[in-house]
């Protein structure tokens, strides 16, 4: 069998992955940026499963694989520096080699960096002799023009190394076998270094740097001088530039929103006229014969509801999460976080909190958790707490529309539009200077005295694998998305049009629940009817239109003719004659929706996946009740001086 | 000296680290210990932080931390 089939995620070889059906398992350990996952990914192919190790917020991911006709579960250690530091990814990663049940550890090194990747395999060494050493990247090495000369590197170390380019698949049925050999018992490892457990800390880090420097200078030749290629240097001296650096960044960020917003803009009206006109005509007749009650909560209120967060979600998904992967992939983002750094320096946050707030501005989960990749507790905490300050894909829609029927409306008609997306950029812009202002608040207050260890390492340029990158990030996101929509979506558009169609006393509840709610909304410059969309909402950002409409309608007192608790779409000028006639809307209540829609509470998606995050109770209420109060605070605040004025 | 004086594109030696604790640990992880070679290959266009090439890597580090470095200038 060629290596392309070895490593082939289809290979039925590799399929047939059961848990607790292995013979032997194999952990994979390495340095973050040594391709450390891609490893793990040839290895398991896209069988695997992904959790959390019990008890703490660290990702474990597990996988397997056939060979020989032997069975091997993998184990994806945390990527780690060393095994003795702070990080809650050391401590799992030290307490599993130590004491978890396994027979191999696989460790991963970037050929390009061998000699500070060797002090991680020289302290693993310590812990366990079973060992095999993936030099990985050994390509990337090659175009550098370094040499490992792995035979000399398997004598030193006394373990059986192998030279991989895991992207390309190479290496990976050699490393196959070497795992069995040493799993089997067939190799043994020829290692003596006793633990120099009487050293301090920082002798044993000199001894094992001062062996992994001998080592490397033993086993890698350079062949023309080169400290770093050119390649590299050159990009980085545009990237960081004072001026361009900023230019290419402001550029991108654009790009990758146009290419969102004019790139979903088909698939999503295709979604629509598929999804919630024809296939709510499809499920009505489907339920024909049944009582109206029922096909009124089934097609009018579960699917509709489904179906309308699908079509407004979905298409711009998948187009900026693969754009987003393909940046990352190529090693630009963490470049974004050293250009910004010292904004957020100033905040008391880190640099990488740009990132997770560019994820943000996709679905505020996937931003919370994205700040897995910043490794110091205290500014993780307030990547998380802050993330809600990006506004993500779902409040686009109603700060677009708001903005479009009362903004533009004061401009003279030439510049409605540009006046209509200035002023969304301007509540954008907010959100940027909330996110700093809030982040600074925390580190100066509730967490002041938490840990907080700066790191931030500048991985070479790598082309990124773009087929891959849309296969895997599509169905990824695809299947998440689908997901949240049927879970969250579903009981929201159930209760809408409960309490659209229920009579309490001669009115319906939604009734009942927006008279009660509208003095409240009437001191927030908003009214009762939004706040009942945002509480109905709460599963799906997404809904909040169309729940304001259809609320508008029921509880309005012009009567339109609608069927109670449809959610429907209207264009923007019958959008603006239902809220304006209907609903008694003025300028006001339109500027504080977008304020409000900003600053309030997290989706619940969000808030569970803070909640997984964090684990903790107390975080996971202050970044759920924080933006809430932020959100009061400020329209009531902006609701009073209007009053006056 | 300390490491935040070190010029762009020159070379130094680390002599000693001040950092204590977590931190001290890290820069050592990262391979920042006395003896190694250490160069400032890139300012971030705000001015902080630099990155600093260190056995083959780009380590980025603020001058908070680089301050706590003492290094002399590498004989080239």
């Amino acid at each position: 069998m060629s290596h392309d089939c070895v490593s082939c995620a289809l290979n039925p070889q590799r399929l047939e992955v059961v848990a607790g059906s292995h013979d032997f398992v194999v952990v994979v350990a390495g340095n973050p940026n040594t391709g450390k996952s891609t490893v793990f990914n040839a290895l398991t192919g896209l069988r695997q499963r992904s959790g959390n190790w019990p008890g703490t917020t660290v990702t474990r991911a597990e996988g397997g694989y056939r060979h020989n006709g032997r069975g091997y579960k993998v184990v994806d250690l945390p990527g780690v520096y060393s095994l003795r530091s702070a990080t809650g990814e050391e401590d799992v990663a030290r307490a599993y080699l130590e004491n978890g049940i396994h027979d191999v550890t696989v460790v991963v090194v970037d050929a390009t960096r061998l000699e500070r990747h060797l002090g991680l395999v020289l302290q693993i060494l310590q812990v366990t002799h079973h060992v095999v050493v993936a030099l990985n990247l050994v390509d990337e090495a090659e175009r550098h023009g370094i040499v490992v000369d792995t035979r000399r590197l398997a004598r030193s170390l006394g373990v059986p190394v192998v030279a991989t380019a895991a992207r390309r698949g190479r290496g990976i049925a050699d490393l196959m076998s070497s795992v069995e050999s040493v799993a089997t018992g067939s190799f043994t490892s020829r290692v003596r270094r006793p633990p120099n457990e009487d050293l301090s800390d920082d002798d044993a880090a000199l001894v094992v740097f001062a062996e992994a420097d001998r080592i490397a200078r033993f086993c890698v030749r350079t062949e023309g001088r080169r400290v770093r290629q050119r390649v590299d240097g050159a990009l980085d001296r545009v990237l960081t530039h004072r001026v361009w650096g900023f230019v290419v960044m402001a550029l991108l960020f654009f790009a990758v929103f146009w290419f969102t917003i004019a790139g979903a803009a088909v698939p999503s009206d295709l979604l629509y006229r598929l999804l919630v006109q024809d296939g709510h005509a499809v499920v009505r007749d489907l339920l024909g014969g049944a009582p109206w009650w029922l096909t009124g909560l089934v097609a009018d209120g579960v699917y509709l509801g489904t179906a309308w967060v699908i079509a407004v979600m979905l298409p711009p998904m998948a187009i900026f999460f693969p754009l987003f992967t393909l940046l990352e992939d190529f090693g630009y983002l963490p470049r974004v976080a050293f250009n910004l750094d010292r904004l957020f320096a100033a905040a008391g946050a880190h640099g990488k909190q740009s990132l997770t707030m560019m994820m943000g501005y996709g679905c505020n989960a996937a931003g919370v958790t994205a700040t897995r990749i910043i490794d110091s507790p205290r500014e993780r905490l307030i990547a998380v707490i802050t993330n809600n300050f990006s506004i993500c894909n779902g409040r686009w829609p109603t700060l677009i529309l708001m903005g479009t029927i009362f903004i533009g409306q004061l401009a003279p008609p030439g510049a409605a539009g540009l006046v209509a997306a200035a002023s969304v950029v301007l509540v954008a812009v907010l959100g940027i200077v909330m996110t700093l202002v809030v982040s600074w608040m925390l580190s100066k207050t509730v967490l002041r005295g938490a840990t907080s260890v700066y790191s931030l390492e500048l991985p070479p340029y790598r082309p990124p694998q773009v087929l891959r990158t849309i296969y895997t990030s599509i169905i990824d996101r695809t299947l998440k998305v689908l997901r949240r929509a049927v879970v969250m979506a579903a009981p929201a558009g159930a209760v809408i049009w409960l309490i659209g169609n229920v009579d309490v006393v001669g009115e319906s509840l939604a009734a009942h629940l927006v008279h009660g709610l509208d003095p409240l909304g009437l001191a927030l410059g908003l009214n009762g009817v939004i706040l009942l969309a945002y509480v109905v909402a709460i599963p799906a950002n997404e809904i909040i239109i169309p729940a304001i409409l259809l609320l508008t309608m029921t509880v309005g007192p012009v009567d339109f003719g609608v069927p109670g608790g449809v959610l429907l779409e209207l264009g923007d000028a019958e959008t603006a004659s239902v809220l304006i006639e209907a609903g008694g809307w003025t300028l006001l209540t339109g500027v504080n929706l977008m304020l409000f829609s900003l600053l309030h509470n997290p989706c619940s998606t969000t808030v569970l996946t803070i909640w997984k995050e964090t684990r903790s109770l107390k975080w996971t209420a202050t970044a759920t009740l924080l933006p809430l109060a932020l959100a009061f605070l400020v329209t009531f605040l902006t609701a009073t001086a209007a009053r006056l004025t | 000296m300390t490491l935040d004086q070190l010029p762009r594109a020159s070379s130094a030696v680390v002599i000693a680290l001040d950092s204590a604790g977590a931190e001290r640990l890290r820069l050592m992880d990262l391979g920042i210990l006395p003896g190694t070679e250490v160069r400032a290959d890139l300012t971030s266009p705000l001015g902080d932080p630099t990155a600093y090439l260190v056995r083959g890597s780009l380590i980025v580090l603020r001058r908070t931390q680089a301050r706590a470095i003492h290094v002399e200038l590498a004989a080239t």
